[in-house]
C-alpha cells in the first residue's frame, strides 16, 4: 500500500502539473522537497544524540524501572513477542511515556531504538512483525496528554486562553488510539487463523 | 490551581524533571554519567543517516501532490461529499493533510486560526484536529526506514484509520463543546 500511495502521488501530480500548465514547476518541487527532508534528518542528530545518551544512562542506572511501572502491565498486554525486561520493551516503554507528555522530539529516537531492538530478533528482517505493526498502530494514533506545539500556536495566533483545546484533543488522540488497537488486535487474530488453516 | 494549569506545567516540567532525575539517580549509584552519555551519544549520527533516502522518498512524494495542485482538486472532487457528512469544507484541506504531513497540517492548521481567530469554532477545531493524531506517514517511513523494513503489513491500514477516527471524534467534540 506504500508504494501504491507513493506511485499514485508523484504520478498522478505530474498529469495534474501538466494539465494545470505548471509542469515547470516539478523539478523545483522535487529539488526543494529533497533538499528539505536532508534538513530534516540531519536536524535530527543534535536531538538524536543527546536523548541517546540520556538514554544509555537511564538504561544503566536502572532508572527506567521508575518511570515505567505504571505502563508495563499495558505494554505486556500490548506485545506478546516482546521479552517483558528487554531493552526493546524498554525502549518501547519510553517512547509511549515521552509521547503521553508531548515531548515528541523526545520519543523519536526511543521509538527508532525500539524497532532496532526489535528487528533483532526478527526472522524476516524485511517485513514488519505483529509487534512492530502494533507499536506503529500506537504511534501513529498518537495518544497525547498536552498536545504543546498546537497550544503553542494557539497563544501565537492570538488565543484568549490557548490550552482550552486540551480536553478535546485528549479525548479525540484517546478515541483514535482505541480505534488503532483494536484494528491491530483484529489483523492479529485474522492473520494468526490464516497461517493456522494453511496448515 | 486549575487542571489547564496543572497540565501546562506537567508539560513545561517534564523534560527537565526527566533529565534531572535520571542523572541524580545514577551519579547516585555510582554511574559514570558522563561516559555512558558519550557512548550512547555516539549512535545519533549513524541513526539519522540511515533516514535521509525514506525521507527524501516520502516528502518528495508529498510536495509533488501538493505544488501540483493535485490536493486542490482532490478536496474539490470531495466537497459534496463531506458537506453531508458534517465535516466544514474550510478543515477538509487539514484532514487530507494530518496523516500526510505534519508540518504542511500546521500550516494549515495555523492558517485556518488566523484567518477565522483562534476562538472560533473553526479555529478550535482545527487545532483538536491537528493534535488528534499523529502524522501516520512520518512516522512509517521513519521507524520502518530506520531498520529497513520493507514489507508494512496492515501498519499503514491501522494507522490511517487511527487518523480519520480522530480526526473525525476532533470535529463531532469541537461542535459539542465549543459550539454555542
Amino acid at each position: 500500500m506504500v508504494n501504491l500511495l507513493w506511485a499514485g502521488m508523484i504520478l498522478v501530480a505530474i498529469i495534474v502539473a501538466g494539465l494545470n500548465g505548471r509542469s515547470s514547476l516539478i523539478t523545483q518541487s522535487i529539488f526543494s522537497s529533497a533538499e528539505q527532508a536532508v534538513v530534516i534528518a540531519l536536524g535530527l542528530i543534535s536531538i538524536m544524540a543527546f536523548w541517546l545518551g540520556m538514554m544509555k544512562i537511564i538504561e544503566k542506572s536502572g532508572f527506567i524501572h521508575v518511570i515505567i511501572f505504571f505502563l508495563k502491565p499495558l505494554a505486556r498486554w500490548l506485545f506478546p513477542g516482546v521479552p517483558a525486561e528487554s531493552k526493546a520493551m524498554n525502549a518501547m516503554l519510553m517512547n509511549m511515556s515521552t509521547n503521553f507528555l508531548g515531548m515528541g522530539n523526545a520519543a523519536t529516537p526511543f521509538g527508532i531504538k525500539a524497532m532496532e531492538e526489535m528487528q533483532k530478533m526478527n526472522t524476516r528482517p524485511e517485513t514488519a512483525t505483529d509487534d512492530m505493526c502494533t507499536f506503529l498502530a500506537i504511534n501513529t494514533a498518537g495518544l497525547t496528554l498536552i498536545p504543546t506545539t498546537v497550544v503553542a500556536l494557539r497563544a501565537a495566533t492570538g488565543a484568549q486562553n490557548p490550552t482550552d483545546i486540551i480536553g478535546t484533543t485528549f479525548i479525540a488522540s484517546l478515541s483514535a488510539t482505541v480505534a488503532a488497537i483494536l484494528l491491530d488486535r483484529f489483523f492479529r487474530l485474522y492473520n494468526h487463523h490464516k497461517k493456522n488453516e494453511r496448515r | 490551581m486549575n487542571l489547564y494549569d496543572l497540565l501546562t506545567n506537567i508539560s513545561t516540567w517534564a523534560v527537565p524533571c526527566i533529565i534531572f532525575s535520571a542523572i541524580f539517580y545514577a551519579y547516585l549509584r555510582g554511574i559514570k554519567v558522563f561516559e555512558m552519555f558519550v557512548e550512547g551519544a555516539q549512535e545519533g549520527f549513524a541513526m539519522s543517516v540511515r533516514l535521509i533516502p525514506f525521507l527524501v522518498g516520502m516528502i518528495v512524494a508529498i510536495g509533488l501532490f501538493r505544488d501540483s495542485g493535485a490536493l486542490e482538486i482532490l478536496g474539490n472532487a470531495l466537497a459534496p461529499l463531506l458537506r453531508t457528512v458534517g465535516i466544514p469544507l474550510e478543515v477538509l484541506p487539514l484532514a487530507i493533510m494530518r496523516p500526510v504531513s505534519g508540518s504542511s497540517a500546521l500550516a494549515i492548521a495555523t492558517e485556518i486560526m488566523r484567518s477565522n481567530g483562534p476562538d472560533s469554532l473553526l479555529g478550535r477545531m482545527a487545532a483538536t484536529m491537528q493534535g488528534s493524531t499523529d502524522t501516520t506517514l512520518f512516522v512509517l517511513a521513519v521507524y520502518f526506514g530506520a531498520v529497513g523494513i520493507k514489507k508494512t503489513r496492515h501498519a499503514l491500514t491501522v494507522g490511517l484509520f487511527a487518523d480519520t477516527v480522530g480526526i473525525l471524534v476532533a470535529i463531532f467534540i469541537s461542535r459539542l463543546v465549543f459550539s454555542s
